[in-house]
Formats: C-alpha cells, structure tokens, sequence
C-alpha cells in the first residue's frame, strides 16, 4: 500500500474556498457556460426516455405479450433488468455508510454522485416488478393492507420479501442521500446569484444555519442512518437472491444465491460508478478531488467482489455436478454447449477473466482500460442475470415443454429506455446538486491540514 | 312452437328480418342476440309462436329457446361483471317447460360423420348447446368420443357460417328457393337432374331420394365421401359377390394384424374399437390376457404407433405382404409366395402366432388399401376361423352402396357433357374435395343450375347458383344409422342460428313439397315405418349419473304406441334393437384368379393421402380448436406438411420446412417438409384438408391441397412421386421442440416378460421421500386421478373435451409458435429407439394438483392455493401475472394469458360458453382445475340430497370423452374407488415423483407385449 | 446577506410538518369513509322499478312464500325471477284493470320480457348458489333483509367477499332450523350459540377450512 499513499485524495493547494467554489460552480454555472457535452448526453437521454415511454405505454395497453416470454420461460429481460438494477444500486449506500463506519477518507468526494446514481438505479429497478406484471393496474394487491376481500398477501413468497425490502431500502437510500445534501444545499442557498434560486435552495436546505447545535445534532443523525443503511446493503440482494433459490428449477434452485448475488452486485455497483466518473471527472476538471487514488481503491474493491463472483460460478459448477441430480447437471452442461453458451462464456468472459487485469496497478491507474473493463463488467453481470433466470428455465424438467426465449423489439426498447431515464437523471442532479459533498470536502482540507495526509494522527473529530 | 303452426304451414316469421338482416352488410346478422331478442319483427315473431294454449311437446319447445335466448343470455350472465347495479335482469315471459333455470338439460341426439350416426348427449344451459358428449345408451359411442364430436359444438356458433340464402352470390330467401328450383325440378322428367349426396344411411332420406327417382325417372342421385369406403366395399364384393358390412370385435382378440389399417382413428367405428381394443391392453386384470398388434402400415398412424410390433412399408408393398402371409397360412395365394417382400423376417413368427391364436387371431386390412388386399384379409380371417368370432358380417348399413369414385366420375363426365340443367349437391363440398383429374370445378358450371346446401360459403358454394346454409346438426331434426345400424334419432336443441336447413327440408322444396318441417317428415316417416315394427323396449346401457334426457320428457301423450316408442327414441336417442344382426358370407372367391400385385418400382418415390388427424378432409377446416389441436404424431398445428422420414429427406437434401413441389401425373402441389420419425423409407404422406381457398376466416392460409395431386385412379397411395425443392421455405409450427426423453424417467414401460418378473418395474428406487413436516391430512374427500398409459391411445379427445368444457381460447398460430399455446391438457409424445422405426409414447400431462404444490408458496398474491380436498385451486381474479408460478412448477402445465386471447368481439361465440367456469381475461395464469365445476356441482347435489358423493358420480370432462376410460378420476380417500384401485396396482408411479411435489395425477406405466420369437430376432 | 426567508417562515415550516400529517391522514379516512359509504356501495338505496311490486303486500301483508315466485331458489344457483305468466296467474283475476299491472299484462301478451332493474349482483367470477344456502339453513333474510318492509328493493348488505366470509369462517352464528329459511323477522327460539352448533352438526356443515377453499366460491 506504500505506493497508493503516495497519490493524496485530494490534490494539494486547495483551501476551504477553493473547494466550494470549484465545487458549486458546476450546477449554479449560467447555461451558457455549461459544457456542450452536457447538453448532448441529456439530449440522447431523453431520447431514450421518450423511447421507453412509449414503449410502456403500449405495453399496459397491449399486454405483456410484448415481451418475447413464453411457457416455459415466464422471466425475460424484465426480471434480468430488474435484478441488474437493483444491482448497480448497491454501491452508493456501501460507498457511503460502510465506508463511513469504516472511516475511509477516500469516499468523502465520490459518495454524494455514488448515492445519487444508487437512487435512479433503484428508481429504475423498482418500476419492473410492476412492468413485468400481466395485470400491473393490480400491483398493490401485494401489499398489505385492509381491504374488502379479506385476504392477505402470501406471505411465504419471495416476491413480497421483495416488495418490503425495495421500498425500505429505497426510502432509507433517499433519505441518506438527501440527509448529505441539507449543509451543501445551505451553501448553494447562499451562494445562488438569484432571488429564486436562492429561495429555491432555501426551502431544500431546511433552515440550515450551520450553527455548532445543527452539526451536532447532524453528525450524530448521519452516523446512525449510516448503521441503519449497512445491513440494507445485504438484506435487498440477498431477498432479490432468493427470488431464485426458492424455486426448484435447475440453475435457481441453489443455496449460495444470497451471497453471491450481494457480491454480484457491489461488484456492478462500483463498476457502474466507475463507468460514470471516469468521464465526468474530465468534463467537469476535478481531477483534483477525484484522483487516480479513488479510482485505484474503486477498482480493488472490484477485484475483490470479482474474485467472491469468480468463486460463485466455481460453486454453481461444483454444486451441479455434486448434487448427482440430472437435471442439474444436464442445465450446467447446457450453460457449457446450449443454445445460450456464448452468453455464458461472454459472461465468463467480462466478470472473471477481464476483472483479472486490476491485479495490475498499470491497469488500475490507465484510466482508459479502466473504464473499458468497467463497462465489461457491466455487460457481464447483465448476462448473469438472463444466463441464470431465462437458460435456467428455458430447459428444465420435461423435455416436451422446453423452449427458447427470444427477446422483442419491446423487450429492447424497455431495457434501453430505462438506461435512458438513468442517464437523463444523472445529467439533471449533475445540473441541480453538487455532485460532490462540498462540507465534507471541506472537513478533508481541514484534517489534511492539521493531521497530515493519512488523517490518522490524534486530533479533534470532524464534528468539532 | 306448436304442431298446429306447422301443419298450417305458418314457418317462424323470422325469415323476413332474416331476409332484411341478410342484407346488412357486417361480421354478424345481429349486433348481439339481446338485439335479437328484442327487435320487435322478433317479438311479434315469438307472440305467433307461442300461442298461449299450445301443447308444448317437450321435445319441441326446447327448439324456441333461441328465442329467448337473450332473455337466457342475461340469466347466464346473471353474476356480469360490471359495475354494482348495472344492467338488467330479464325473466321469461312464458317460461318453457321441464326448465329449471341455471341447471343444464341434456338431450340425446347423433352427430353425422361420414355418413355414419356417433351417438351424443348433448348439453344444453339456458337453451344454449355448450357441449357434446357420448351417449353412455348408444351401442357405438358407449358414452365416449372422439375430437371431432367433441369439437363440433364450435362448428354452431362458428361466426364464419353462411347466413343466407344466395342466388349467384346475392342474398336471397328460403323462399325464393323453393318457390325457383320447385319449378326447376320436374323439367322434363328429371332428365337433367342430379342430385350428389355423401354416404347416405338416414332411412327417412334415402326413402325421400327414391321418392324423387321415382317422380323424375330420368334423374341420377350420385354419392361422394372425399373419404369414402370404396376399396372396403369392393373388397367385400369381391371376396363374397355381394355386399357386406365388416365388423370388428378387438375385444375378442388375441392377435391382431392390421394391413394399412388405422382402426383407431379412421373406422367409422373407431370410437368402439378404441374401447374394445383397450380392454385388452390392461396388464393388470388377469382374466384379460394382453392382446399383441402386429401393424404393417404405409405412414406413422395412430394404431402404428399403440402396436407391439411395427414395420413401415410402401403402401404398394402391403399386398404383397398379405399374399407371403397368406401363402405362410396355406392359402392358395396366387402370384407371388413373398420372397423379397418387406418384413420377410417378419412372416414365420407373425403367421405361427396368428395360427396358434385360431379364432382369436383378426385381419384387419386398411381403407387405404386395394380390394385384393381386404379380399386376402377374408381370407385369411376365414381360414383362421376367426370369422363369426372376431370378425363379424352384417348386411351393409349403407341403403345404396355405391362404388363412390366411379358414381363421381360418372357426374362429371354427365357435367362436362352438358347434360345436367340441375345439380343438387347436399353437403360435401365437392369441388375442393373431388380428386383433381375429374375437374370438378371445371364441370360444376356446366350444369344449368346448381344448387348447394351447405354451412359455409365454401369453393363449391362460390359456383353453386344457389348457396342454402344448412343446419347444423343441433339444430335440425333428422335420422342416421350408427355404424352397426342403430338407428339415431337427430333432435335440434336449438333453432338454426342462420336459417339453415336439414338434407330433408332441401329436398322436400325439390320434389315439391315446398318448405315441409323437418319434424313433421321425420315424425310422418317414423310412424309409417315402426307402427307394428318395433316394439318399445328400454335399450340397455350404463345409466349416466347426469339428468337424462327423459327426465325433461313430458309424459307420452295417449298415442298408443307409437308415441311411447318415439318418446323412448327421443329419450334415448335412437331406436330400439335396429343394430344389424350378423349374417353369414360364404367366401366365394378363387385368389388364385386374382392378377399378381404390381408392386411399383422401388426406387421410385410413393405418396400416401390420409385423412387429416385433426380437421379430417377439410370438414372441420374452420374450426379453430381444431385447428390449433397438435397433431398426435407430428405436433403440428395449423397446417399439414409432407411428411418425410429421416433417411429419405436425407436422400433428396431435404431440411425440414423447406418447401417442395410434389409432382405426380402431370400435376404437382407444393409443400412444406416436415421429418418425420417412424415414416417409411421413400414414402411421402400428405394429409387431405387443408390448402383451402375459400370458406371462413380459420382455415385462410392453412396448409398444402392434397387434392391437387390427388387422383381417381390412386385415392390413397400412388408411385412415381417427384419431389423438387423450390429454394424457398415454410414455417410450420410445431409444440414439440424436442422429441426424445432424454433418458429422463417419463414415460415408464416395460414389456410383459419383464413386467411378469420385476412387477413393480415402474416404482424400483423410489418410495415416500423423507420430509421435516408431518404429512398434511386430508380428512374428507381427496381428489386424484390416474392416468393408465397403456389404454392411451394418444386420440386427442380429452385436449378438446378440456377446450370445450373450460372456455379454454385458441391463441393462433404466431402464438402456438412462441409456445404459449393454452391447453390445459396436453398429450406428451415421445419417440424411442431408431428415428426409422421408433416406438411411440403418449403421456397425457394435466395439472397434477402436488400434495405440496411448487406453484403455491411462490404466489404472491395467494392466487394459487390448496384446498382441504387436495386441489390446487387457482382463483383467475386474484392473479396479477407474476407468473412466478408457472417457472416454478416442473411439470409447465400452467399458461398465461400473454394477450387477451379469449374472443369477445364475435357474438355467437359468447352462447357457446360454459357458465360455470370464468372466462380469462388477459394477464392471468391459469391451468386445469379437476373441473371443478364439475365437482361443486356433484357436491352441491349430494349435499342436498343428504349422501356422499359416490365413486364415478364426478367425472372430469377428459375423462368422459375419453373412448379408452385412460383417465380416471375419483376420491382416492375411498378404499374401493376405482381410482384408489388403479393407484394401489404395481405399475402407479408419480411423474417426477423424485421432486417431492407428491402429484395427485399419477401413471400407470405402459406393458408391451412383443412376440418373444421376434424379440430375439432383433 | 439580504434575508431571503422573512422570520414567520419558520413557523410556517414547523407547521406544515405537522399539517401534512394530518392532511395525509385526513385524506386516507376520507377515502376509506366514502368508499364504504351507500354511495359506492348501493347498500339501503332503493332501486326504481319498471313495475312497481310490493313485497311488503306480497312477502308481508299476504305471506306469499319467497318461492312461490322465486321458484328455483331451493333446485338452482340462480332464484329465478318470476315470469309475466306467475303474476297472472292471479293478477288475471285480481285488480286487472290497475294500470301499473300494464306492463305485466303487456309481457304476458306479447311475450316481452319485463326488464327489471338488478339489485343485487355479484362479479362474474363468484359462483353463488342460492341452493346449497338455502338447503343448509341460511335464511333469505340473512342475505337480503327484510324484504317484507322494502317498498322498493333495495341491497341489504355489501356483499363484499369479507362480508361472506364472515358466515363462511363462523357459519353457527347464522343458521336456521329449515323451517324459518324463508321467514322474514325471525328470532332463535333459543341460544344462537347452542342452535348455531347444533345445526352445524345437523347439516353436516363443511369444515370451515374447506368452506373457505377459494374454489368453493371462485371457479
């Protein structure tokens, strides 16, 4: 670690004003003063939002035979992107509570767009189960409530594990992210040239005053929902993990689904985090707040969960071939030789022997390749998902009733409009927020002034 | 309506808006049939129907339900689900009699096919026919069926049927008709008149055709059945010089060797014989030894593939199969004695097995084949003695038994001459279906007039002068013979939808008669003919535990005998002991006399035309259930192919859906390829049917006309068939993607020998699987059904009893190729062994209910749940369509409404449903529920009547139609239930029972019975 | 800095915490009270009829028998409505000339049917039987109400699926002795509790678990 303390996390020279000027100037800039690059990436964004508005519009209207899903594989793209969602929105809420508790000094400048990309990520997620659903206008009957049937949702089933883990895990994601916000939106109300944007920003920061009682109360308030949001991070891929291994078919029916879909998962999220940063640090000139070192520590993060991934397909082989149960083991030989091996073997490809090269510090710190493996990696997890939901039940018990699935131009326009929506909300909070936490940038120039640049030697707390 | 408005010849005033409705241009006569209900030409239509102190006879007041029906329409829909307190409820003015409202009716009554009566009950909710089923008191059907009684049902509310009366494609009335061809007829003694019927065996019309050859001298009456019975005919003539009817009794036999013979579909007594032939395929009753199947056939069939042993030949090949065999048995053959004949491996083991089962042993020779070989059949039949035991003659059932081809040709030829100035044509639908060197279609407008009564704007109609709809057989009052001479009475439950008539009203308005009730004729032409004849005895048969008929019956008025006899047949029916008795035939033949067969070349490629297994020769063509049936041996559905075994396409560089042009005599077809496992070498099969041009929205662009190449000189089979491919190709749609089991546990057989040593074969390594729970108990009833694989004879009845009875909708099919067909039932089947002989399968896979349900656990909604009594219910309303349970069940027997698939737009349509079951809107899973409709009924009914529901009392719509009792359904709490008994034999077993789901549907594994001789052979 | 929020705001602020609460929660009783009202669910409201029947005379003042002219209610699902001929067969002699009778005459003789409006309806994928209830001792009453004190008919009940679970989970607390099915204003002769049981027994009820199967109800 000797070498990853030479590259700071912040680039030195920076004084408190610096920092909040550099900082705020993005989203309070005059429009003419925004990059073009700005407008063309949210132009295409929104493109792609129409798309998928359309889209789901036919889609309610039509019927989910849209979709290229069929007897016997019920579960098409919408589950794949549900689960792949819901997946990349790990990261934000790792990268700001774990890392918190664990006082790593490195998230300070990239939790803030970590957790907003959290929240459309889930956003996104959290519409499929009710687009996937054949009667969506009837989504509620899944939740609990007293109505004049008297009935009760199943309890026993994954699906409504499901519906309280993504909304508790949603709200608490919410409220962390926005909880971050109030002092920077406090100095936006401040620095806002504008009457209204003043007030604007005004109303969204709460009355923050900044007074020694407030940041009290605030730090206190922000280490436990911290607390609150860590188990969250294990609980909602576990649930999503056992959507699968509840179910008896070949390929789902599998006891390591929890851990290794939470693996899974973390693993997208940061490459996802990744894949947005490398960009925008260049768009927007801060290199100086995130350095090569957040993208090194980004990366070995990713090769970690790589390496719980790599070991989760070992198990998933091992584990076919263990039970002795035929169909088992005929739906792993499937994945090997069957009409969706190259997705399989892309798989492989992208999350195993890809993810290998971040054992290299070269490749870690050459941002190109870094982003290109970031990508990859994003492709495969997404094929993850379709290898083990649809391959799985493409062929499983009774050969007479084995089909392929196929997906639509519908199951297509969904899955890309939703990358559309994810990409034109991350273009609007760039615009809207400061995209990275201007107090707690500020907290970093302190202690690296006062206790040196690993921040570890005594001295007061930041609450201070 | 009453005998007086009849006798006074005051006809339903409805012709008139008929008339004016026929004119409106639009899908449908009536927006809806409340509309009908309520139009006011109607109302005053039904006040002169039904004049306040008319005796109504039961028998015929049911005919004016349709009257009501709007009135039953909104009774039916009584529970409509639109928002509280909407809509209006309509109570009957005048109430029918024998009616309780919302309980069901049934009346006995007999489908026409081919000529021959098929026994039916038919139910009636509210005045509207909902389903047919056997008639458990007709000697043919004993309460079975087949898919196409059970399909008929659709063909009534068929939206496409034709509805008025047209007179060169203009709409026109029934009136108009008589009051025209009435004049037409009795120019100059018939000289010019024609008259082509199909196989004709109803008493009362031959009687009216010979009445009318005998007003019109001059006149000819042709028959023409696209699948007649020539070559059983002229078999029989030439082996007796007289003809006579052939009866088989599979019951009987030991042994049984089918030359080309497909017994257990294409008979027109296939119902019985599938019965007959299952009762001796049942290893587990000792006193019945299993019968063995030896089948020589020319295409993988139905009976092919239930024998124990077969050989694909050319269907050139047959005859000189049958002389080696007859030469085997010391018969003077003739010709050749069967050196290098097919199968010659075959002939020492088949004919000592043959020998030593004596009386025992049956011939049977197919429709398909020339007279010499049905002529060898009796031959062989006679000196095995089998004959007055396994085989029995009778006088022939047909009144006018015709060489049909030959009838054809003549009527052609008399067209082309321009010698006919009237054809009538009663059905049948010549100018598809005429083979095509007599270009029917050329002939046909040479005649003066033509006049065709038919039910649906079809090819002929489309030449026809005038097109009169005619009735289905639900609505319209007629008489047939069954296929060993019972004869059934045809009783409307319904008026016509659309105006139709019956055969006997078109021909009373030709000879004269103008517009006769078909009742009255029917009634008049009984009373001449049983008067002193028969005598009212009760016929036997098993009593059905739903209300007869007679119940409904008002009491026979005091009219003496006659009116009890025909109350008993209307009841019943059919009349009383009219079934044929056996006759002898002495053999009177010299085979020696008989020309060497001509065995075609072998290199050159031959065709075999078969009727279709699902839409027969074109008849049911626009019938979408049976449209969308899977075939039981190919799967296809919507279309007919060429079939091609593997080696043969391999030969031409064949890829399956490739299409070809098939050449043969100088016309050719083309055809899409589909290979086919079990198809012989160098053999080509096209089933008849389809490629139909016009007659409905259904069969549009369905298929490949066989007719095109079809001839009259070779109707079955025929040599020197060129196949080119043409670069392009077809796509067929299939529901098998995969034809083999994958050495998975499916279908468990065995053969006798080892089921004798290991009996419990099928249940080795398999026992209660070991659980953390203690065992759920089902105290009360517990619902179970087992399903016996070895009298499965694959028929498909049950997939379509299913459809009917559950408003299970057609999808199409696009939608059948992106597998989300909706049977509830399915027949799985499975090829084993060589892809050139293979064995067949049939596993008829319904929900299996599991004791501990995959599906339900994974609901989120608790749409899917089990009942105290085992079911694993499923409740439409609660589903939102996570289809999460269908991914989880193993056994994939649950479908999904991916689109609205169930027809609400066509009116008719919504009469033909059954009320007590719901029908599926989109976005819902669904799946067989045991019917339990069915079940609450016999409950609510043993409930009320204070007794338990006893065993047979509840009997699922697969098992009543299903011809070979394969599936059986009871409470298997009940220690002597029969299922509980076939639960309890060695061969039960659970499909994938080794998952725990503990299925209340189980197998009994298949016992085949192979000649051990040929088994070493192999 | 100008201030940009004037001191009162604060206030505001603090408040509106408080009034959001109350108005969601304001909102939420309000839907709920509506929802359950006579409004959405036509219980008590009287619906107009094309002929103007009085149970109160018939059912009440002269004691026709419910089945006289709902006939089929003990044999079928469905009660059957009465036919024009049932009417007539006294109103051929009684009060023929009244004029609100027109209609009923006018069906008898055209052989129209009356299109009386539906009061009680249930959703096409419940299967009720009015047999089975009426044979195991839930009386007309229980259902409908007193229909003898109805000038016009109108739903006594919501008929939502909670209500008939209700009977169906607790089915002692409303059965009848056979005789009183079709009374109107009966009482227990003695202890419902004890009689409820009982006839339970007697009737040889379903268990509750399986009168609770959703097939039972939903096919």
């Amino acid at each position: 670690m000797e070498t990853t303390k030479e590259v700071p996390v912040l680039e030195p020279g920076h004084s408190y004003v610096s920092v909040t000027e550099k900082i705020s100037e993005i989203p309070l800039a005059k429009v003419r003063r925004m990059p073009l690059a700005w407008f063309a990436g949210f132009g295409v964004a929104f493109a792609l939002v129409m798309l998928f508005l359309f889209a789901v519009t036919n889609l309610f209207i039509r019927g989910v035979g849209l979709f290229g899903i069929n007897i016997p594989v019920g579960w098409g793209f919408d589950i794949i992107n549900f689960v792949w969602w819901i997946g990349i929105g790990h990261a934000g809420t790792l990268i700001s509570a774990i890392l918190l508790l664990f006082r790593q000094d490195w998230r300070t400048s990239i939790n803030r767009f970590a957790e907003a990309m959290t929240l459309f990520a889930v956003a996104n997620a959290a519409m499929f189960p009710i687009l996937h659903l054949g009667r969506p206008w009837l989504f509620f009957y899944l939740m609990p409530y007293p109505n004049k049937m008297g009935l009760w949702p199943q309890f026993r089933s994954p699906l409504v594990w499901d519906v309280f883990a993504i909304t508790t895990y949603m709200t608490v994601s919410f409220l962390f992210w926005y909880m971050g916000l109030v002092p920077d939106l406090a100095t936006m109300r401040d620095k806002a040239g504008n009457i209204w944007l003043k007030r604007l920003y005004g109303i969204l920061s709460l009355g923050w005053r900044g007074s020694a009682r407030h940041w009290h109360h605030y730090q206190s308030v922000y280490l436990l929902m911290a607390a609150l949001a860590t188990p969250l991070v294990i609980s909602v891929h576990s649930i999503v993990g056992m959507d699968f291994a509840y179910g008896l078919i070949p390929g789902w029916h599998s006891t390591i689904f929890p851990p290794y879909f939470v693996a899974g998962a973390v693993f997208s999220g940061f490459a996802m985090v990744l894949t947005l940063l490398i960009p925008l640090r260049k768009l927007y000139k801060l290199e100086d707040f995130i350095t090569q070192r957040h993208l090194d520590n980004m990366a070995k993060v990713m090769l970690g969960m790589g390496l719980i991934v790599a070991y989760g397909y070992i198990m998933e082989n091992f584990a076919g071939w263990y039970s002795a149960d035929p169909f088992e083991i005929f739906n792993t030989v499937d994945r090997y030789i069957g009409a969706y091996a190259p997705l399989y073997w892309g798989l492989i490809f992208c999350n195993v022997v890809a993810a290998q090269l971040l054992w290299f510090r070269r490749v870690r710190n050459n941002n190109l390749i870094l982003f290109v493996i970031s990508i990859l990696i994003n492709v495969g997890m997404w094929l993850e998902r379709f290898i083990i939901i649809s391959q799985s039940l493409s062929k499983d018990f009774i050969p007479s009733s084995w089909h392929l699935y196929v997906p639509t131009v519908w199951d297509i326009s969904v899955f890309i409009g939703t990358i559309g929506l994810f990409l034109a909300l991350i273009f609007l909070f760039l615009r809207v927020f400061p995209a990275i936490s201007i107090f707690e940038m500020r907290e970093l120039v302190h202690k690296l002034k006062h206790h040196g640049p690993d921040g570890k030697s005594p001295g007061p707390s930041a609450a201070d | 309506m009453t005998i007086d408005s009849h006798e006074e010849g005051r006809p339903l005033d409805l012709a008139s808006f008929r008339q004016q409705l026929a004119t409106r241009k639009g899908r449908e006569y009536w927006r809806s049939l409340n509309e009908l209900a309520e139009s006011e030409e109607f109302e005053e239509a039904v006040r002169q129907e039904f004049p306040r102190q008319a005796v109504l006879l039961g028998s015929l007041n049911r005919r004016d339900f349709l009257k009501v029906l709007g009135a039953s329409l909104a009774l039916a829909g009584l529970t409509a689900c639109v928002p509280q307190n909407a809509g209006k409820i309509l109570p009957y003015a005048v109430p029918p009699e024998a009616l309780v409202p919302g309980k069901p009716v049934f009346f006995a009554t007999a489908m026409p096919f081919g000529g021959y009566g098929q026994g039916v009950l038919a139910k009636s909710e509210m005045g509207r026919p909902i389903k047919v089923e056997g008639n458990p008191r007709h000697p043919v059907t004993q309460g079975a069926s087949n898919l196409f009684m059970q399909a008929s049902i659709l063909d009534l509310y068929d939206p496409d049927r034709a509805k008025s009366v047209t007179n060169q494609g203009q709409p026109s009335t029934w009136d108009d008709f008589v009051a025209a061809v009435g004049a037409a007829a009795g120019a100059n003694a018939g000289a010019g008149l024609r008259i082509l019927t199909g196989t004709v065996t109803s008493p009362s019309l031959a009687e009216q055709l010979n009445a009318i050859l005998a007003q019109f001298p001059q006149a000819k009456w042709h028959q023409y059945d696209p699948v007649g019975r020539d070559t059983v005919r002229a078999g029989a003539a030439l082996a007796f010089n007289q003809p006579v009817d052939v009866h088989y009794r599979f019951d009987l036999a030991d042994v049984i060797l089918s030359l080309d013979s497909d017994f257990l579909f294409r008979e027109p007594g296939s119902v019985k014989y599938g019965r007959d032939f299952s009762a001796r395929r049942q290893p587990t009753q000792s006193d019945t030894p299993l019968s063995r199947l030896y089948v020589v056939e020319s295409s993988l069939t139905l009976t092919g593939s239930n024998a124990d042993h077969r050989l694909g030949v050319k269907p050139s090949q047959v005859e000189g199969f049958a002389r080696a065999l007859a030469a085997r048995l010391g018969i003077d053959a003739g010709g050749a004695g069967g050196e290098g004949v097919p199968g010659e491996n075959w002939l020492d083991a088949l004919a000592a097995d043959l020998q030593s089962a004596g009386e025992a042993a049956l011939v049977v020779a197919g429709e398909r084949q020339p007279a010499a070989v049905h002529m060898l059949a009796h031959a062989i039949n006679e000196a095995l003695g089998a004959v007055g035991n396994t085989v029995v003659y009778t006088d022939p059932v047909e009144l006018s038994p015709v060489d049909q081809l030959a009838s054809l040709r003549e009527l052609a030829s008399d067209l082309d001459g321009g010698q006919v100035d009237l054809l009538v044509i009663l059905g049948g639908n010549p100018v598809y279906s005429a083979p095509a060197d007599l270009s029917f279609a050329e002939a046909m407008p040479k005649a003066g007039t033509s006049v065709y009564l038919g039910m649906y704007a079809d090819e002929t109609a489309a030449l026809a002068t005038w097109h009169v709809p005619a009735a289905h057989f639900l609505e319209m009052w007629g008489d047939i013979r069954a296929v060993d001479g019972t004869v059934s009475i045809i009783q409307p439950l319904i008026e016509p939808l659309y105006g139709g008539k019956s055969p006997q009203e078109l021909l009373a308005a030709l000879s004269g008669q103008g517009t006769a009730s078909g009742y009255l004729m029917l009634r008049e032409y009984w009373q001449a003919n049983i008067a002193g004849g028969v005598q009212p005895t009760p016929s036997a048969g098993e009593e059905q535990p739903t209300p007869s008929a007679d119940e409904t019956q008002p009491a026979p008025s005091a009219g003496g005998d006659f009116e009890t006899v025909w109350q008993q047949a209307l009841s019943d029916g059919m009349l009383p002991n009219t079934s044929l008795a056996a006759t002898s035939a002495p053999l009177q033949v010299n085979l020696a006399a008989l020309p060497g067969a001509a065995a075609a070349p072998n290199e050159s490629l031959e065709v075999v035309f078969e009727p279709d297994p699902t839409i027969w020769d074109g008849e049911f063509a626009n019938n979408a259930w049976l449209q969308e049936l899977p075939k039981p041996l190919t799967k296809l559905t919507w279309d007919n192919a060429a079939l091609f075994s593997p080696q043969t396409a391999e030969g031409l560089g064949l890829q399956e859906y490739d299409l070809v042009e098939l050449s043969l005599r100088g016309r050719s077809v083309t055809a899409a390829v589909f290979i086919q496992p079990g198809q012989p070498v160098g053999v080509v099969t096209l089933s008849l049917g389809y490629g139909r041009a016009q007659g409905g929205n259904v069969l549009a662009g369905t298929g490949f006309n066989a007719n095109a190449i079809r001839t009259s000189e070779a109707p079955w089979f025929d040599s020197g068939l060129e196949v080119r491919k043409t670069g392009g190709t077809y796509q067929l749609v299939t529901t098998r993607d995969h034809t083999s089991m994958e050495n998975r546990n499916l279908v468990r057989s065995a053969t006798l020998e080892e089921f004798m040593q290991h009996p419990a074969f099928a249940q080795e390594g398999e026992g209660e699987l070991p659980s953390l729970y203690d065992p759920v108990q089902y105290p009360g009833h517990a619902w179970g059904m087992a399903i016996n694989l070895n009298t499965c004879i694959g028929c498909n009845a049950c997939v379509i009893a299913c459809q009917a009875e559950n408003n299970i909708p057609t999808v199409g099919k696009d939608q059948v190729d992106r597998s989300r067909e909706m049977h509830w039932l399915r027949i799985d089947r499975y090829f084993k062994g060589s892809p050139e002989s293979p064995e067949v399968f049939f596993e008829p896979v319904p929900c299996m209910h599991c004791e501990n349900a995959p599906c339900e656990p994974v609901c989120p909604v608790e749409a899917t749940s089990h009942s105290a009594e085992g079911l694993n219910e499923m409740t439409y309303n609660r589903c939102v369509g996570t289809r999460y349970c269908s991914n989880n069940c193993p056994y994939k027997v649950r479908r999904f409404n991916f689109y609205k698939y169930v027809d609400d737009v066509s009116e008719p349509l919504k009469a033909l449903r059954n009320p007590d079951v719901s029908v599926r809107s989109r976005g819902v899973m669904e799946k067989c529920t045991y019917c339990v409709q069915r079940i609450t009924a016999a409950r609510v009914q043993a409930e009320v009547e204070g007794r338990t529901i006893q065993d047979g009392e509840i009997r699922t719509a697969c098992q009543q139609a299903c011809p070979t009792n394969a599936i059986v359904f009871g409470d298997i709490n009940d220690a002597n239930s029969q299922v509980r008994q076939l639960k309890e034999t060695p061969l039960n077993y659970a499909l994938l029972g080794e998952l725990g789901t503990r299925p209340r549907t189980t197998y009994l594994a298949k016992v085949k019975n192979p000649n051990p001789a040929m088994v070493e052979q192999a | 800095m100008p201030q940009i929020f004037p001191p009162r705001s604060n206030l505001f602020a603090r408040t509106s915490i408080l009034g959001v609460l109350v108005l969601l929660a304001a909102a939420v009783a309000g839907g709920a009270w509506y929802d359950h009202s006579s409004a959405v669910t036509k219980v008590g409201v009287p619906i107009e009829q094309p002929v103007p029947f009085s149970h109160p005379l018939h059912a009440g003042a002269l004691g026709l028998n419910c089945r006289y002219c709902h006939d089929a209610v003990d044999q079928s699902a469905f009660a059957d409505i009465p036919p024009a001929e049932t009417c007539m067969s006294c109103h051929s002699q009684i009060a023929t000339d009244r004029p609100s009778l027109a209609p009923v005459q006018e069906s008898y003789q055209t052989g129209k049917p009356i299109e009386w409006n539906r009061v009680n309806q249930l959703p096409d994928h419940v299967f009720f039987n009015h047999q089975i209830h009426v044979n195991k001792g839930v009386g007309c009453e229980t259902c409908h109400g007193r229909v003898d004190q109805m000038n016009q008919i109108a739903k006594a009940h919501t008929f939502y699926m909670s209500w008939c679970l209700e009977c169906h989970r607790e089915p002692e607390k409303y059965l009848r002795p056979l005789d009183n099915v079709y009374q109107m204003g009966y009482q227990p002769a003695e202890d419902q509790a004890a009689l409820g049981s009982r006839l339970v027994q007697e009737y040889d009820l379903m268990s509750e678990q399986q009168l609770t199967n959703c097939s039972t109800c939903h096919r």
